[in-house]
């Protein structure tokens, strides 16, 4: 049986420094963490609940190849230990990586659940502009933008994570999570103005779905900054490796429609349980999967065919059709306990048959559930009504000002997106850990006692507890930890030396 | 290797010959538009206000 699909997300954001002459973005970053930590402390109603604790590198190594090798001249992506970088109560980690400030969802059991913690993420940026922005000079504001690329050719991610069985065979998980990355851009995708690749102009390429595929280059690979593969094979697992791998996905856009993060991780988490379960009869094995990437991205007629090896062709919208049928099936047969429960699988599947049927149809008819159909229906609008050509400044000032995290500046919380979450779910999400899944005990330790916990990282926990040496307790199975785990002992615990006490016995 | 089923079935048809999109039908299509006109009327007020001086100056360090 396929392992749930514990999955998170890490999102860099783009920042800029408005009003300054110039500006480091190394350096508004830090200022934009620091401030919001800075105002945590002040605010926080116990000592202990602030977010003073920093990362632990201890166990980090994204240098390693989940195909057992690394091939000459591959980088290994380097670590910036020197930056700040926090752990916070909710369980996540937000820090300054690649001169963005980047925020990493903490551990969750369900598609749903992480829809709720992006979108917590996004108010907790929100929340550090404003803090960030009483302590610049007059006339200078730092702004936050939720997108991947500044239209000049620089890429930034958002990258998915997905826990995964650890005995499935990486180059199966490759043959399968191939044609589901090329084709899920037709839903996933959050648009752009133009493209950013060499040679394609504004007459060829006018608008297209996605953001980052002018920025792939390969096909399976370790990069994450030059030369991005399609598949990402960093092998990390931050957790048991004897029994599971973590599938780092790269190629993804960052969404602002809750929706389309939903559907994302939703269909991604049901294709990758199939392929545990050997579930997939049919692999699509494309001729070039880095063309067929750009050429998805590029036909907003959802109709291009693309090769296949086998010598025959097939659509986008026949590929997700095909995982979507077999996706139905499996619910069936086996239950959706893989994705968290059968009324997240059934409205993963049921939002998946509507987005396909709305994009076979008609596609205007998702501007209110795909971010690169209610951004196109804006920005095209606005061209027809001004009489524009597609290479108008205007229409790229939108397309960047569409994932401005401003609330009254963003025009994405402006075109009418239908929500998944709730405002009080998000408020709570911005300080308290999801309950199941290790992150509870990650966040309600740093709750209760964070002065005594001197480092952390996604598989364990270090605590000073004065006297005796360091002590760090591991967390290497990412479904343990949870409330109905440790819910009792936390709250019976007085000291972290009692915790520690009793954990040890 | 487990013996794969190998399905040659052809990729399902879904018949539809229009390559173009589709444009919407009249009366929803009016509907629509009028949205569509709302919304622009709307976000005309927050607008960058010097679109080429801020594409220009919309500069980012590569990530990953």
């Amino acid at each position: 049986m396929a392992i749930r699909k514990v999955l998170g997300i890490e999102t860099e954001y783009g920042i800029l420094i408005r009003g300054a002459a110039d500006s480091n973005p190394i350096a508004a970053s830090s200022v934009l963490i620091n401030a919001f930590v800075n105002d945590l402390t002040r605010s926080a109603p116990s000592p202990s609940g602030t977010p003073k604790v920093g990362w632990d590198f201890e166990d980090e190594s994204p240098g390693n190849d989940a195909r057992g090798f690394a091939p000459e001249g591959t980088m290994a992506p380097e670590i910036e230990t020197h930056l700040v970088n926090a752990v916070l109560t909710n369980g996540a980690r937000y820090y300054v990586d690649h001169a963005h400030p980047e925020l990493s969802t903490p551990e969750c059991a369900d598609p749903r659940t992480t829809v709720v913690y992006d979108r917590a993420a996004e108010k907790i940026l929100q929340r550090s502009m404003v803090a960030a922005n009483r302590t610049l000079p007059p006339g200078q504001e730092i702004v936050v933008y939720k997108n991947n690329s500044d239209r000049k050719g620089n890429s930034y991610g958002c990258h998915e994570n997905y826990l995964m069985d650890r005995t499935v065979p990486f180059g199966r998980v490759v043959a399968h999570v191939m044609p589901h990355f090329i084709t899920r851009q037709i839903y996933c995708g959050a648009g752009k103005v133009g493209s950013e690749a060499s040679g394609v102009s504004a007459d060829e390429v006018p608008f297209q779905l996605t953001q980052r595929a002018d920025f792939f280059e390969e096909e399976v690979g370790l990069e994450t900054t030059l030369k991005r593969p399609i598949v990402n094979t960093r092998d990390e697992p931050h957790a048991d490796a004897q029994k599971y791998r973590r599938l780092h996905v790269i190629v993804g856009d960052a969404n602002l429609s809750e929706i389309a993060t939903f559907l994302k991780l939703g269909t991604t988490a049901l294709v990758l349980s199939m392929v545990e379960d050997e579930f997939l009869p049919r692999e699509f094995v494309f001729t070039g999967p880095v063309q067929a990437l750009r050429r998805v991205s590029y036909d907003l007629s959802l109709r291009r065919p693309l090769e296949l090896t086998d010598g025959t062709t097939v659509t986008a919208l026949e590929v997700q059709w095909e995982l979507f049928d077999r996706a139905k099936k499996y619910g069936e047969e086996f239950g959706y306990e893989c994705v968290g429960g059968d009324d997240v699988g059934r409205d993963i599947v049921r939002r998946w048959e509507s987005v396909l049927t709305g994009l076979e149809t008609d596609f205007v008819s998702l501007a209110d559930q795909l971010d690169w159909v209610a951004k196109y229906r804006m920005i095209d609008g606005y061209r027809e009504r001004h009489g524009l050509d597609w290479d108008d400044a205007r229409l790229a000032a939108m397309d960047i000002q569409y994932h401005d995290l401003r609330p009254d500046k963003g025009l994405a919380s402006r075109v009418g997106l239908e929500r998944l979450s709730n405002d009080d779910e998000v408020e709570l999400a911005m300080s308290e850990p999801p309950p199941d899944t290790r992150a509870y005990f990650r966040g309600k330790c740093l709750q209760r006692w964070g002065d005594s916990i001197v480092a952390a990282n996604w598989d364990s926990l270090v605590f000073d507890i004065g006297g005796d040496p360091l002590r760090r307790v591991p967390m290497m199975e990412p479904m343990r930890g949870t409330k109905a785990h440790v819910g009792r002992l936390i709250e019976e615990c007085s000291t972290a030396a009692e915790l520690l006490e009793r954990l040890g016995s | 290797m487990a013996e794969r089923e190998q399905k040659k079935k052809p990729a399902p048809q879904k018949q539809d010959e229009v390559v173009e999109e589709a444009p919407a039908t009249s009366e929803s299509g009016e509907k629509i538009k009028a949205e569509l006109d709302d919304l622009l009327d709307e976000i005309d007020e927050v607008l960058e206000s010097n679109a080429e001086e801020f594409v220009k100056s919309y500069v980012q360090k590569g990530g990953q």
